[in-house]
């Protein structure tokens, strides 16, 4: 990648996330019939919360204070590895996705290793049904990954996105509308959005996530908020390569780019205004149902005799 | 694998495992009349563009899927199971996770059958839909599934119909074939079917208090 793409990609990477957690947040208050907190209020918690100081509990060791940072960094490299306004990514290469999953893993295993460091039996629980989600939510995510990348018969996703049929690809390829379906499921469980986990609860027995950082305060806080905005970004960046022709490099992918996230950001809104949330037995079935769809796609893809 | 019937085929894929996945009655029915709906617009995406069947036939046999499977059977099978004041539930015998599962393997079994099988080829020559094979058997599967690892009456008259409608997808390879009078038959014997069905659930419900057929396999003198 030439020198300004990767500036553009940071840039993207790097600003945006917070504006389309707060587009998000917005949709779901105008289903409220509320007016909603504004675009920009994500990035002035940021500020605020930067400007704090630092407080960790008494006993807590390194491992506490590595969550948020190895959360926020783990998510960032994955950033780094996902096409965004170009057909590259900067740190691209053959078996991306890998290490894309693997890094969303390192993230998760960080953020509980926190919640399990304080020593609290209730952030305990948190990281506990955290674990089990995240294993239920793993399949779907690698089988996803899969049918993105079997067309083209390599587990890098630039060479995955060159490979697409040109135009809109999923209506030449109906097997593109289930990944995305399935992707945007991995989403919200990635998320901890609606209808898998509540981001806005604070009702002890029903957090999942939120639970897992009571602990953090001030820089740390803004760390663990920021990682979740850009987790969000990069997986629906893959969400919006996957469904709309984002024209490669330049301001015009940009600009697509930035359209598909607001669109997803929307989507998730309107899920989260319109969905309750699922009774916590009922997630893995949830899961299990999504990873089970993209199953079947792959084995359709196989069965068609051209993986 | 591209092309409006693909579309339908892997639709009509992801109604199947949706039926067996989920927990609520009222939903297994409603993905039933989905389901009904695409099996309709299945046969005009099959055969109208290439303009090679008897656009009358198609048509008809498309309506009456249609009106059969779509709209008459899952209203009488929502109301029968109203009157016969079932629960909401589906009542398993194996979890639905279990089910989930189960579902994604037929599905797998039935695309490997589909291409294991040597099947005379389709009528007009050709196959028109790379899915068309592999979704009837596993609808069938599916089905047969629903009939089994279910308590309640209602969700195996949901099983027997996706039965029928893995064969109906199957005879989509026969349109030009079989005189249009025949599957009308068969669409009305499947619409008896069900009526005889919703009075036999009555009549358990009445009965029994409940249409839970355990307690018709533990029956005795």
């Amino acid at each position: 990648m030439s020198a300004p793409a990767v500036a553009l990609h940071l840039v993207l990477l790097l600003l945006a996330p917070p504006l389309v957690l707060g587009i998000a947040v917005k949709v779901k208050a105008w289903l409220a019939g509320r007016r909603g907190a504004p675009l920009l209020q994500p990035y002035h918690d940021l500020r605020k919360l930067l400007g704090k100081g630092t407080v960790r509990g008494e006993g807590t060791t390194w491992v506490f204070a590595a969550g948020p940072l190895v959360g926020l960094a783990a998510v960032l490299v994955a950033g780094l590895l996902v096409p965004l306004a170009g057909g590259a990514a900067p740190l691209g290469f053959a078996g991306d996705v890998i290490a894309f999953a693997a890094l969303l893993s390192l993230g998760r295993f960080f953020t509980m290793a926190a919640a399990l460091d304080t020593g609290s039996s209730f952030e305990g629980m948190g990281a506990s049904r955290e674990a089990a989600f995240g294993a239920f939510t793993e399949p779907g995510l690698f089988l996803v990954l899969a049918l993105i990348c079997l067309p083209a018969r390599s587990a890098g996703l630039a060479q995955a996105w060159a490979a697409r049929p040109a135009g809109v690809a999923w209506l030449a390829h109906p097997l593109y509308l289930l990944a995305a379906v399935v992707l945007f499921v991995v989403l919200l469980a990635e998320n901890a959005r609606i209808p898998i986990d509540d981001p806005a609860t604070h009702l002890e027995l029903t957090m999942v996530h939120e639970v897992m950082v009571l602990d953090h305060g001030g820089p740390d806080l803004a760390f663990v908020l920021y990682g979740e905005a850009v987790k969000l970004f990069v997986i629906a960046a893959l969400l919006v390569h996957l469904l709309l022709p984002v024209p490669p490099g330049g301001w015009a992918g940009a600009v697509a780019l930035l359209a598909g996230e607001a669109a997803v950001a929307g989507l998730v809104g309107v899920v989260e205004g319109s969905v309750a949330r699922l009774r916590l037995p009922r997630v893995p079935g949830f899961l299990i149902g999504a990873a089970a769809l993209a199953a079947v796609g792959v084995a359709v893809l196989f069965a068609r005799g051209r993986p | 694998m591209t092309g409006a019937p693909d579309v339908l085929l892997l639709l009509v894929l992801v109604t199947d495992l949706f039926i067996v996945a989920s927990g609520r009655l009222k939903a297994c029915v409603r993905a039933t009349a989905a389901q009904g709906v695409l099996l309709a617009a299945l046969p005009l995406a099959l055969w109208v563009p290439r303009g090679d069947a008897n656009l009358a036939h198609v048509v008809v046999i498309g309506v009456g899927a249609l009106v059969v499977k779509a709209i008459v059977i899952p209203s009488r099978l929502l109301r029968s199971a109203r009157e016969a004041g079932a629960r909401r539930e589906v009542a398993p015998y194996v979890s639905l996770h279990v089910s989930v599962l189960m579902g994604a393997l037929l599905v797998m079994l039935s695309l490997w059958l589909a291409r294991a099988l040597a099947l005379a080829p389709a009528a007009g020559g050709g196959e028109r839909a790379a899915l068309l094979v592999p979704a009837s058997f596993a609808t069938v599967l599916l089905g047969f599934l629903m009939l089994v690892a279910r308590r309640y009456a209602v969700t195996q008259v949901v099983g027997y119909l996706m039965l029928d409608n893995g064969v109906f997808i199957f005879g989509q390879r026969l349109v030009g074939a079989v005189p249009v009078l025949v599957e009308l038959g068969i669409l009305l014997d499947l619409l008896a079917a069900v009526f005889v069905m919703g009075i036999a659930m009555h009549h358990i419900g009445r009965e029994f208090d409940h249409i839970d057929t355990r307690a018709l396999s533990t029956l005795r003198d």
